[in-house]
């Protein structure tokens, strides 16, 4: 069993609201992504949960119980640090067995269970050194094997991946779904990197300014993003947004354009709205019913594909396209959006429209 | 130092510093050779620098007395060991809890807490001592090397607490924070892991306490009167002021108080440059 059940957590740092009221519900045995940008309360919400951050106001459940009040010992959960936190007068050895000496299990036990735990992550030969001989993706698995060397109610993970560089990072994402997979545990995982999550989570939650924006499954805050930041920040290259308002059966751009209001919009007349496209969703190469005029701004190659910045009025398109696709800047073109699959939020609120229709 | 050492010293670096050094150093210098010279030598004019017969019979003289037996001089110098040794071990084990305390936990109005017992310092101890002094002899304190231990440790708590507080904020929380989530209680986390790197800090600040009390003159000079409770300082001051001064022996007894501190401070002197450099420096 490892349920983790956060209500209601908030926590002020003098007038800092680092978390105003998180609500997260990490089911047994799944991978849970907590996903923001920097300073969005990842790290005070791991806390919380692990009892190392007093609450304002909240409570955390493990397993069913209350274990608002008790102990980070108590709660026999597991926690990979941001900065590895790794012991510096110790050895790799004794910072992995430390969580069994704590634990006063037998030394053969500890034995054996930092060997199994050494192997699994390949650190076998590091583990007379310390800390300081050790590099950054070396004490990033040991600061992990340190976690996985018992078996807790939850592991917690904050940005285990982050200070690696990216080719270790790929390979351990692989790596870290794999165990959890073997494990069956239940991850708390902290990230925010938007791919990292993408890839490795049975469910994200999305968190701004220590306010949960969306729960959900990765294609559910991909494909139905609950409102105009999640759908900035989830997606890379980020979606667009274009200005506009409802006027009968036509959504009327600000830049001037006119596109078919899509069938599912509820939106009245007049209202200000964003109408929301992803660069996948967007093409400069067919025509469709759907289509606005502009001109072309610049191109990314990146390889596998191109990202084309395309200037309607003011306003900059991301469109993805063939590899091959050319141009020069100014030239005119037209761009078709499917707009079954574009997304309209409330300009005011960012709310989007179609959270609950679709 | 280091760095003008690097690149030469000009002629004028090295004639300031030679002065100074003459200035600094010539009554240490002549302190040791008084403390050499047999009585008349002590007061030959013109003086002698170097051409007087060595002898250490003044160093005798401050161990035993002149009927044989311990001198009332070595009993200071015992009291001295042992009021410096116990003040500093309490203001340590007082001090460093509460200085990890006050780095690591969020407490009501910390500065103005920080700031009270820094101001305790504030007071020169000439100002404190005819309060304490009343205090004393209604408690009973007075005359005793309690009295004197309690006091110094008064004044060193605020002292360690200050220098510890430093070193404690420099060793990372998630040390504990990673032990506490081993399965360690707060207390063992701290005592397993966050002691034992702040080692040199406590040295470096155990040294300054203990000079502090080795060489505190005011409140042992109005506090104890007996000779069983005097300590050294005092105790030395006491040799002047008679009819005839005993130069020698006031030398003698002088050198055998500064060593102890020259060399307990040589002993730690890494220590105490990584102290004092792991405080002020970095960061
Ligand atoms: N110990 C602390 N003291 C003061 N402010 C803090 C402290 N911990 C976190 N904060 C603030 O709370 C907010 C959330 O921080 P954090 O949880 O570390 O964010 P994240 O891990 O998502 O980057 C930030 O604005 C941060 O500056
Ligand atoms: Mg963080």
């Amino acid at each position: 069993m490892g349920t983790v059940t956060a209500h209601g957590l908030s926590k002020s740092f003098g007038k800092v609201q680092a978390l105003d009221g998180v609500t997260l519900d990490v089911p047994d045995g799944s991978f849970f992504v907590v996903l923001g940008p920097s300073g969005a309360g990842k790290t005070t919400t791991l806390r919380a949960i692990a009892g190392l951050e007093k609450l304002d106001a909240g409570s955390v459940h493990l397993d069913g119980r209350d274990a608002t009040g008790d102990t980070p010992a108590a709660r026999d959960l597991a926690m990979v640090f941001q900065s590895y936190a790794l012991y510096p007068r110790r050895t790799a050895y004794e910072n992995i067995a430390s969580p069994l000496r704590a634990r006063r299990c037998s030394p053969g036990e500890i034995a054996a269970a930092v060997e199994r735990v050494s192997s699994l992550l390949h650190i076998d030969r590091l583990l007379q050194r310390r800390p300081a001989q050790l590099s950054g993706g070396e004490m990033q698995r040991v600061a992990l094997a340190r976690a996985l060397v018992r078996s807790p109610r939850a592991f917690l993970m904050d940005e285990p991946l982050t200070n690696l560089d990216l080719k270790l990072r790929v390979e351990m994402r692989t790596e870290l779904t794999r165990i959890h997979r073997s494990l069956g545990a239940t991850f708390v995982y902290v990230t925010n990197d938007q791919v990292e999550a993408l890839s490795m989570a049975d469910q994200v939650a999305i968190l701004k300014e220590g306010r949960v924006q969306q729960v959900g499954t990765p294609t559910e805050v991909y494909e139905r993003p609950a409102n105009q930041w999640v759908a900035s920040f989830v997606g890379s290259p980020p979606i667009s947004l274009l200005a506009c308002r409802a006027e009968g059966d036509r959504l009327v751009g600000a830049e001037g354009w006119s596109l078919p209001r899509p069938r599912w919009t509820t939106a009245e007349d007049g209202r200000s709205l964003l109408l929301g496209v992803r660069a996948e969703d967007l093409s400069v190469e067919q025509r469709g019913a759907a289509s606005l005029p502009g001109e072309l701004y610049g191109l990314e190659p990146l390889g596998d594909r191109t990202v084309v910045d395309v200037r309607v009025g003011t306003e900059i398109l991301k469109v993805k396209a063939r590899p091959t696709v050319t141009g020069t800047p100014g030239e005119r073109l037209v761009v078709s959006v499917d707009l079954d699959r574009a997304h309209l939020f409330d300009a005011g609120t960012g709310l989007s429209l179609a959270a609950a229709g679709r | 130092m280091a760095v003008s050492a690097r690149r030469g010293r000009s002629a004028l670096e090295i004639v300031l510093l030679t002065v100074l050094a003459v200035v600094m150093l010539f009554p240490v210098l002549w302190m040791i050779e008084t403390s050499l010279k047999e009585n008349r030598d002590v007061y030959a004019v013109p003086a002698k620098f170097l051409d007087f017969k060595i002898t250490l019979d003044h160093y005798r003289d401050v161990f035993v007395s002149s009927g044989g037996g311990r001198s009332t001089l070595s009993t200071s110098f015992l009291n001295s060991v042992i009021v410096a040794g116990v003040s500093t071990v309490l203001a340590t084990v007082l001090g460093v809890p509460a200085a990890w305390a006050y780095s690591r936990f969020a407490l009501k109005a910390k500065k103005d807490q920080l700031f009270f017992i820094l101001s305790t310092r504030f007071m020169p101890p000439v100002v404190v001592v005819i309060p304490i002094f009343l205090m004393y002899r209604q408690v009973g304190l007075i005359d005793s090397a309690l009295g004197l231990i309690l006091i110094y440790t008064a004044f060193n708590v605020p002292f360690t607490i200050w220098m510890m507080k430093g070193f404690v904020d420099e060793v990372p929380a998630e040390y504990e924070d990673a032990a506490m989530l081993d399965g360690y209680t707060r207390l063992q986390a701290f005592r397993k892991f966050t002691l034992p790197l702040l080692v040199p800090g406590i040295a470096a600040t155990a040294v300054f306490a203990l000079i502090f009390s080795w060489n505190e003159f005011v409140f042992a000079i109005f506090l104890t009167s007996s000779d069983d409770v005097r300590t050294a300082p005092p105790a030395i001051a006491g040799l002047i002021g008679g009819t005839t001064v005993d130069w020698g022996l006031v030398a003698a007894s002088s050198v055998v108080f500064a060593l102890p501190v020259l060399v307990f401070a040589y002993l730690v002197r890494k220590h105490l440059v990584a102290g004092v450099t792991l405080g002020a420096v970095r960061r």
